[in-house]
């Protein structure tokens, strides 16, 4: 395997090429879903309801409905001839999951606050909300369930018809023979047990969703423009649930205000405009404000962690075992049940670990706001438990958090590395990432210092954390989704078109929103095909444009789709090839291609650039017999392997023990994704996912009352941080190339986020460690850690 | 609702004239009335700040303004940045050449609200950036090369 230090550009691939995308974002001409200009629409507004769990006596739409600018009111009782089917789970992750009924609108319950009830639609946006104000709802107020060991026990029944809280249990039982992993605990000289909580977080896309179905005046044809990461799998969905012919909806994902997981879903409003178009006959949309945003789209994480290591002598791991409780939320949203289940191969991390692993995670629903995808689904959650336990394990066997995990991770020579669960890691080094970050935060000198600072008494205690992870990425081979009842595949599908006048265009079926993909694919391109990347154009997330795709989301836009861009140059380059060997009477196994040229090998004169067989095959005047003419390339690609980026980062905080202030001195990144298509923009993927892990560390928390009332509900209430909060990142990288597609890529969108919020909380902890505290709940906030301080009781 | 007031406001250097219902709000105003969807809305508390603007030259969250209180007053939005022939306004410039945006929505928002710092603080330090947008919140960069844009455009 080569590794190399630094990216290695060839022509334009590797380099920093600024973005194609920035200035229409940066000149306000972008068009998001909700600047959409749309003569006759109607505005919907969504009553929501107040109480977590509720029946629904009575609803009066009397005054709603004469209110002027108003044109219709619709319950959730007025519209249930209106679905085909209930909202789409379309990951039952086992085969007796249960899985309530769920409409757009609720009909006789309702299981969360902020659960639609009735809609408006009207003249306007202002009058549709003015309108929702003036209907009347009769409530029966049932006792919430906000907390997962009092839905565990079935106190209360949220849906009755299932009979208990509890949608599935998954387990993962990997032994190399029975009853290894107790046997594994009965030998260990050390054992850790440790119990973390992992709080729900919202997304907070700054953009929130916003909605607009466009009927067609004649044929029944519906455009659905929505701020969503997956436009294809929506049409699915959608025109099963509403049941339209899928030929006859059209889905596009405008300009995209970020996603974070939180846009991958089939949402209520959106299934609502549709219906309601098809209804009046004319265009409806909806805008979400943040208010409703932070109670009606869902929520991340919502987890209750319990971790059991096993280890040897020398600290070496021989058994883990894990328990889960996770957070539904009042219904089942896309893959709610599924999050929690992709971290289910990541609770060994980066370490070497025996056929000795026992997972096992319970699902249960609460009445609070579904749960589902949020940057990183499953696999941060998975990562901070190990990489806390880790930190534990040090504790308990007494060497430096980072020689313990030299001790236990997969040696490089053993790559690819088939893991305890069977899937094959694809390539890494660990010591290299950790060591690089090491040397860039100069661990031994802050030690050294920490040693030095953290004396009795000192009220300003130093700490260090660190964090070594996998992403595991590139969602995913078809056939493991399969195994895991996933009922999509993990295919990504891209068309490659050379133009007449020798222009690009690539069609893709990854739908970027932020990320940069316009940007990204055409460097792909230009480096195949040995022209200007200005020359590409990317066109992405309209359905008629790009019908096949699988979307954005996992980590997956470059290794799957990126790779599926560069698969069809090579495509295209071989009939090319068959058309310049025509023309140049030679052997096609003759010809050599680069810089955008055919040359005969050896006979430096023969030569005919791509731009005159793009229009020689265009013309189609003189192709070679049997061949089609134009020149273009479609690929479906669906990858043999996920893909597993991983790295090392490190952090450093001092913390005022009178105040419970955490101060974050510095952050250190050091990630490999492979090969790095523009590092501008796998930095900036990093900068943004840190600083969300971070967040999650010391900042946010989707805090609920116990009646369910979220007590968080705006963005002056939840402490999202902002520029003054958080530190500089130093980012610094390894690449080790991914052998498992031929670009060498990995993907990069939730690395940051995987690695952050354990580096930072095993930081605070390691500050406090002296005091006796082994534990501290995010979000670290001073008063909680200021609580932890006082609990340990240890003399400071 | 009210009766309608007729309100005159100049955005980007051109004069408009409209009726407006009292509780409009000023980014409502600019969005809907004027019809510039640049500035966007990204909250309902005056928490974010994706709706900056420059009222009378100063730095404005636009939600937090009604549009009558905009009368006879010079409204600036991202719009009215860049030059006629399209060259990009330094603050622009420099975040494209550092990547300070991703999905590009905080976007207006943070260039209008950087801009009116730098003319209040020519020349910032890290710190006073950081400080100077703590009204502005951005989930996709991090704030790291949203700050290094600032300080590029500082320095140009």
């Amino acid at each position: 395997m080569t590794i190399t230090d630094e990216p290695t550009a060839t022509g334009v691939l590797g380099t920093r090429m600024l973005r194609k995308e920035d200035p229409a974002l940066l000149t306000g001409e972008s068009v998001f879903t909700n600047d959409m200009k749309i003569p006759g629409a109607l505005y919907m507004a969504v009553l929501r309801s107040p109480y977590a769990h509720a029946r629904i006596v009575s609803i009066d739409t009397t005054a709603a409905a004469a209110l002027p600018g108003v044109r219709a009111v619709h319950t959730g009782a007025d519209l249930l001839d209106d679905w085909a089917a209930p909202m789409p789970c379309a990951w039952p992750v086992t085969d007796d999951m249960l899985n309530p009924p769920h409409h757009p609108l609720a009909t006789h319950k309702v299981h969360y606050v902020g659960d639609g009830v009735a809609v408006v639609l009207a003249d306007s946006d202002s009058i549709a909300h003015d309108a929702i104000e003036l209907i009347d709802v009769e409530y029966d107020p049932l006792d919430a369930v906000t907390e997962l060991e009092d839905a565990l026990s079935d106190r209360v029944v949220i849906h009755e018809d299932l009979g208990t809280n509890s949608s599935y249990t998954w387990n993962l039982l990997v032994e190399e023979q029975d009853g290894a992993v107790q046997q594994a605990f009965d030998d260990a000289t050390f054992t850790v047990h440790e119990r973390y909580v992992q709080q729900r977080l919202i997304p907070m896309a700054m953009e929130p969703r916003a909605v607009a179905v466009v009927p067609q005046p004649f044929g029944g044809e519906l455009t659905l423009y929505t701020a969503t990461q997956i436009p294809h799998v929506l049409k699915v969905m959608a025109s099963i649930t509403v049941g339209i012919a899928e030929q006859q909806l059209r889905v596009v994902a405008p300009a995209v205000g970020g996603g974070f997981g939180a846009k991958l879903d089939v949402y209520a409003e959106e299934l609502l405009c549709l219906a309601l178009a098809r209804k009046h006959g004319v265009p409806i949309r909806w805008n979400e404000t943040r208010s409703e945003n932070t109670v009606a789209t869902i929520q991340g994480r919502g987890q209750i962690q319990h971790i059991e290591l096993a280890a040897d002598d020398d600290g070496k791991l021989t058994a883990v075992r894990v328990r889960l409780v996770a957070d539904m939320g009042g219904y089942l949203q896309l893959i709610t049940p599924g999050i929690p289940i992709l971290g289910a191969f990541l609770y060994a991390g980066v370490y070497d670990l025996p056929k000795a692993y026992d997972f096992s995670c319970t699902g249960v629903f609460t009445t609070l706001t579904p749960t589902d995808a949020y940057r990183g689904a499953g696999r941060p959650e998975a990562t901070y438990a190990i990489e806390r336990a880790m930190d534990a394990l040090a504790r308990e066997v007494g060497v430096d958090p980072l020689e313990l995990r030299r001790r236990n991770f997969i040696a490089t020579d053993k790559y690819p590395y088939e893991a305890f669960t069977g899937l094959v890691y694809d390539s890494g080094d660990h010591d290299k990432a950790a060591t690089i970050a090491a040397d860039l935060i100069d661990y031994d000198g802050f030690r050294a210092r920490q040693a030095a600072q953290n004396v009795p008494g000192a009220t300003k205690r130093l700490g260090i954390g660190l964090s070594s992870y996998f992403e595991m990425c590139g969602l995913a081979p078809s056939r493991v989704l399969a195994s895991l009842n996933y009922s999509a595949g993990g295919w990504e599908a891209a068309t490659v078109r050379v133009l007449p006048t020798s222009k690009v265009q690539v069609v893709t079926g990854t739908s970027p929103h932020g990320q940069g993909h316009e940007t990204a694919w055409s460097m792909i391109v230009a480096d195949k095909l040995g022209i200007d990347p200005a020359d590409v154009d990317v066109l992405h997330s309209d359905t008629a444009i790009a019908p096949l795709g699988m979307d954005t989301y996992g980590s997956r836009s470059l290794p799957v789709g990126g790779v599926a861009v560069g698969m069809a140059c090579d495509k295209v380059i071989e009939k090319a090839k068959q058309i310049a060997a025509h023309q140049l009477e030679a052997n096609a196994d003759d010809l050599e291609f680069s810089g955008g040229v055919f040359r005969v090998a050896g006979s430096p004169d023969a030569e005919v650039p791509l731009a005159a067989i793009a229009f020689a095959a265009f013309t189609a005047h003189d192709l070679p017999d049997g061949l089609e003419p134009n020149l273009e390339a479609q690929v479906t690609y669906d990858p043999p392997n996920f893909s597993w980026p991983f790295g090392t980062h490190m952090c450093t905080v001092e913390i005022d023990t009178e105040t419970g202030e955490i101060d974050v001195l510095d952050y250190v990144a050091v990630d490999d994704c492979g090969v790095q298509v523009n590092p501008n923009i796998v930095e900036g993927q990093v900068h943004g996912g840190v600083v969300q892990g971070m967040a999650q560390a010391l900042y946010e928390g989707a805090h609920y009352d116990s009646d369910g009332n979220l007590q968080t509900s705006t963005l002056a209430d939840y402490l999202m941080p902002a520029a003054s909060d958080v530190p500089p990142i130093t980012t610094g990288h390894s690449v080790t190339p991914s052998p498992t597609n031929p670009l060498g890529v990995k993907g990069v969108g939730e690395a940051g986020t995987i690695g952050s919020a354990s580096t930072v909380m095993n930081a605070v902890v390691d500050a406090l460690s002296g005091l006796g505290v082994t534990n501290v709940e995010m979000p670290a906030s001073p008063n909680t850690v200021w609580d932890a301080i006082n609990a340990a009781g240890a003399p400071s | 609702m009210g009766a309608s007031v007729e309100i005159t406001v100049t955005v980007n250097g051109t004069a408009h004239t409209h009726d407006v219902e009292p509780r409009t709000l000023l980014v409502q105003y600019i969005r809907e009335h004027v019809g510039l969807t640049g500035t966007n809305i990204g909250c309902d508390t005056s928490s974010c700040g994706a709706c900056s603007i420059h009222l009378d030259g100063e730095a404005v969250k636009s939600c937090t303004v009604l549009a009558v209180q905009a009368d006879g007053m010079d409204v600036r939005t991202i719009e009215g940045m860049a030059a006629a022939d399209g060259t990009l306004h330094p603050m622009q410039q420099a975040f494209m050449e550092n990547h300070g945006l991703q999905c590009g929505y905080c976007t207006p928002g943070m260039v209008m609200a950087a801009t009116s710092l730098l003319e209040e603080n020519p020349n910032p330090t890290e710190e006073d950036v950081r400080l100077g947008l703590e009204g502005n919140l951005c989930r996709c960069t991090g704030y790291h090369n949203i700050v290094k844009s600032v300080l590029a455009a500082a320095d140009s």
